[in-house]
């Protein structure tokens, strides 16, 4: 639509297909560990490369998508059975469905395979799988001799996710601390934790993980909308305007020097964005291993800590207004 | 179709008109909308009722469209004021045969308040729904199960009205009378049966009480045996520690857990759903568990929940013998029981408050009845 600017789309305005791009491949055998086929989409091309593979799978790949899908299938063969195998309830009711950890008395035992014991098995196979897949950030990013950003980037989700499963149920001495496997029952959890902790809302690492995950969105909103806004200028190329700074960059830094008096530049705003990301699991993850460990009751640790203020004025309708005025039945 | 000059001059002269005619359709509409809102009112629009201090969000919201319809129950309620008698009246007990309860009441008074029962508890059946299709002189028998549970809900009210005032008249004299759960029907609406655990196979233990759309639940993924584990097992439904360092462990019998958090924030969820009230109506929401921090309905609340424990366990599962089977639970046949719902049905206050109990003396004590 000639009428609006190209570049005010959600969509990417320039696709490029052709002959399929299949990478480095400098030992001669990579192109055996690769999958044969790569392929193009438009309707992929709309968000991002419009090539699709070749994909390399590699033992780890392997593992990670074997067990990966086994500890799915332990899942959701375990919420149908709930329903006793019927398919229509189980879409029915699949948002209330779960795989529960195992009921509290079993502690760090293996407990009756309907109590939990299923559980444990699935989150042993996604345990390996997600490893399995850590490691080929690892092992993709050595092959490309790349720096190993992804890597710890994924580890900090690692780490919140092992807090999780694993390393708090340990301290608590039971599995049962673990998080539910269901869409709306792992909810419930979060809220029952938060609740059982006397509101999560007081612990501090809580509040700085919030801190960093609404600042991740703020900058990631910000650098996207900068680098769009300077694009007619070429400063998509932001790696090239680190080392060698064009009019896009000195644009895109002037604007927020005018709108803020500070700007990060072409490098710095990449490591401010990969900081604010991984910092929200970091310190999510270590808020989580506190709770029931060593704090019991957030709100009372609040209390004795001074920062959980009081409020003047009375408790309860009665002091500021009727129940009769509010349901218009007033005399 | 058109004419052909027209399709000639419409190829020579290309024009985007899509793009402005969304562009004009979208603002005139955005416009359009916000006219017809300031000139005829919001119309979801809501009205709020502070519940504590300003300055921490404490309050219930409610439609002003809601609030502007009454419960339809209020205009259903039939009363008739009472005969006060003179003295030396005949008493119930003596004119007619088995008169175990209400005995003490005149003739007049006696017959009134068996009408009104008819009227609020069986209106098309009228007296055969307890005393079955007989003559007058037969109606001392007590061959019908509806008529024995009658005759135990009679003093189940008047034990409400005499020990649980504080409960009942918590906002002045309101009251219950059969009208308060019945409302017209043989059966009241909302009460409750145990179903837990809930699901088919494949879960045990803490996996088996949940998770599935009950009414029990109120269609959340919460247990689906709150209501039983403490409004009929007495079970303990605080979960706070009560300082900031506890040395526990979830398996330690007697330690509450997340898990026990899910089910007393089901039976939260069911008293809020009932009530048509939020979590702050009685608490402040950041420290749940504080009692410096709480409404004087959490009072009222405390003693609603003792009040149900004892009409579930002292008046309605005593009873399930003598229901016919098909009053039974689903599950396990239990008798019906009853919880906030059962007598609120998403008010504040049954019937918002209407007062009951004013014209019935009768069923405001298990004693002779005092006229005013």
């Amino acid at each position: 639509m000639a009428w609006t600017p190209e570049y005010q789309n959600i969509f990417t305005q320039v696709q490029v297909q052709g002959p399929p791009e299949w990478g480095m491949d400098e030992s001669g055998n990579a192109i055996n560990e690769r999958g044969q086929k790569a392929s193009f989409s438009t309707l992929v091309g709309w968000l991002g490369n419009a090539q699709l593979g070749p994909v390399y799978l590699g033992w780890t790949g392997l593992i990670s998508f074997l067990t990966g899908t086994i500890a799915l299938n332990i899942i959701g063969f375990n919420m149908l059975a709930q329903v006793d195998w019927s398919i229509p309830e189980f879409i029915r009711q699949l948002f209330w469905l779960a795989l529960e950890p195992p009921s509290p008395e079993y502690g760090l035992t293996f407990p009756p395979l309907y109590d939990g014991g299923w559980y444990i098995i699935a989150s042993f196979f996604l345990l390996i799988s997600v490893m399995a897949w850590w490691a080929r950030t690892w092992f993709l990013a050595e092959e490309h001799k790349m720096g190993k950003h992804i890597f710890w980037a994924f580890g900090a989700a690692i780490w919140l996710f092992l807090v999780l499963g694993l390393f708090r149920p340990i301290l608590m001495g039971s599995w049962s601390e673990a998080v539910p496997y269901g869409i709306f029952p792992h909810l419930d959890w979060t809220t029952a934790f938060s609740i059982r902790y006397g509101n999560l809302y007081y612990n501090p690492f809580h509040a700085l993980s919030i801190v960093f995950l609404y600042g991740s969105v703020l900058l990631f909103a910000m650098h996207g909308a900068t680098i769009l806004a300077v694009t007619r200028y070429g400063g998509d190329r932001e790696l090239e305007q680190i080392v060698d700074r064009g009019t896009a960059s000195e644009r895109a830094a002037l604007f927020w020097r005018w709108t803020m008096g500070f700007n990060a530049t072409m490098e710095g705003i990449h490591r401010w964005a990969w900081w604010f990301a991984v910092l929200t699991p970091i310190t999510g993850g270590i808020g989580i291993l506190l709770t029931g460990t060593v704090v019991d009751n957030w709100f009372i640790w609040a209390q004795e800590h001074y920062f959980a203020p009081m409020y003047d004025g009375s408790y309860g309708y009665e002091a500021y207004g009727s129940y009769e005025a509010f349901i218009g039945q007033e005399n | 179709m058109l004419p052909k000059w027209f399709n000639v001059w419409n190829r020579e002269n290309p024009a985007d008109i899509y793009g402005p005619a969304i562009l004009v359709g979208g603002l005139g509409g955005a416009v359009f909308v916000a006219i017809a809102i300031i000139s005829f009112g919001q119309p979801f629009a809501t009205d709020s009722l502070q519940t504590g201090p300003r300055g921490n969000g404490m309050s219930v919201t409610e439609f002003k469209s809601d609030l502007a319809k009454p419960d339809p129950g209020i205009e259903a309620y039939y009363q008739e004021e009472p005969y006060v008698p003179e003295g030396g009246e005949a008493l119930a007990k003596d004119i007619y045969e088995n008169v175990q309860v209400l005995g003490d009441l005149t003739e007049d008074n006696f017959n009134r308040v068996m009408l009104a029962i008819t009227d609020w508890v069986s209106p098309d059946e009228g007296c055969a729904y307890c005393h079955g299709e007989v003559d007058l002189e037969e109606y001392g028998n007590d061959d019908l199960y509806t008529k024995v549970v009658a005759r135990n809900m009679i003093q189940m009210t008047q034990s409400i009205n005499e020990n649980w005032d504080g409960h009942v008249n918590a906002n002045g004299e309101v009251g219950v009378t059969c009208y308060t759960c019945h409302r017209g029907q043989h059966v009241p609406s909302d009460i409750w049966f145990k179903i837990a655990p809930v699901h088919a196979r494949a879960a045990e233990g803490w996996s088996a009480v949940q998770n599935r759309v009950t009414v029990q639940s109120q269609y959340t993924s919460l247990p689906s045996d709150a209501l039983e584990t403490y409004l009929l097992d007495y079970g303990r439904i605080g979960v706070h520690d009560l300082e900031a360092h506890v040395a526990e462990y979830p398996y330690e019998e007697g330690v509450a857990t997340w898990q026990d958090t899910e089910r007393t924030f089901s039976l939260m969820n069911y008293i809020s759903n009932s009530l048509g009230v939020n979590c702050v109506f009685c608490h402040n929401s950041r420290a749940f568990y504080d009692p410096e921090q709480v409404t004087p309905q959490w009072s009222t609340e405390m003693l609603g929940i003792s009040m149900v424990q004892e009409l579930n366990n002292d008046w309605l599962v005593p009873l399930k013998d003598v229901y016919p089977p098909e009053r039974l639970g689903p599950v396990y046949a239990d008798a019906p029981k009853a919880a906030c719902k059962t007598c609120h049905k998403g008010y504040q206050q049954p019937l918002q408050g209407l007062n009951v109990i004013g014209n019935y003396p009768e069923l405001a004590t298990t004693e002779a009845p005092v006229y005013e």
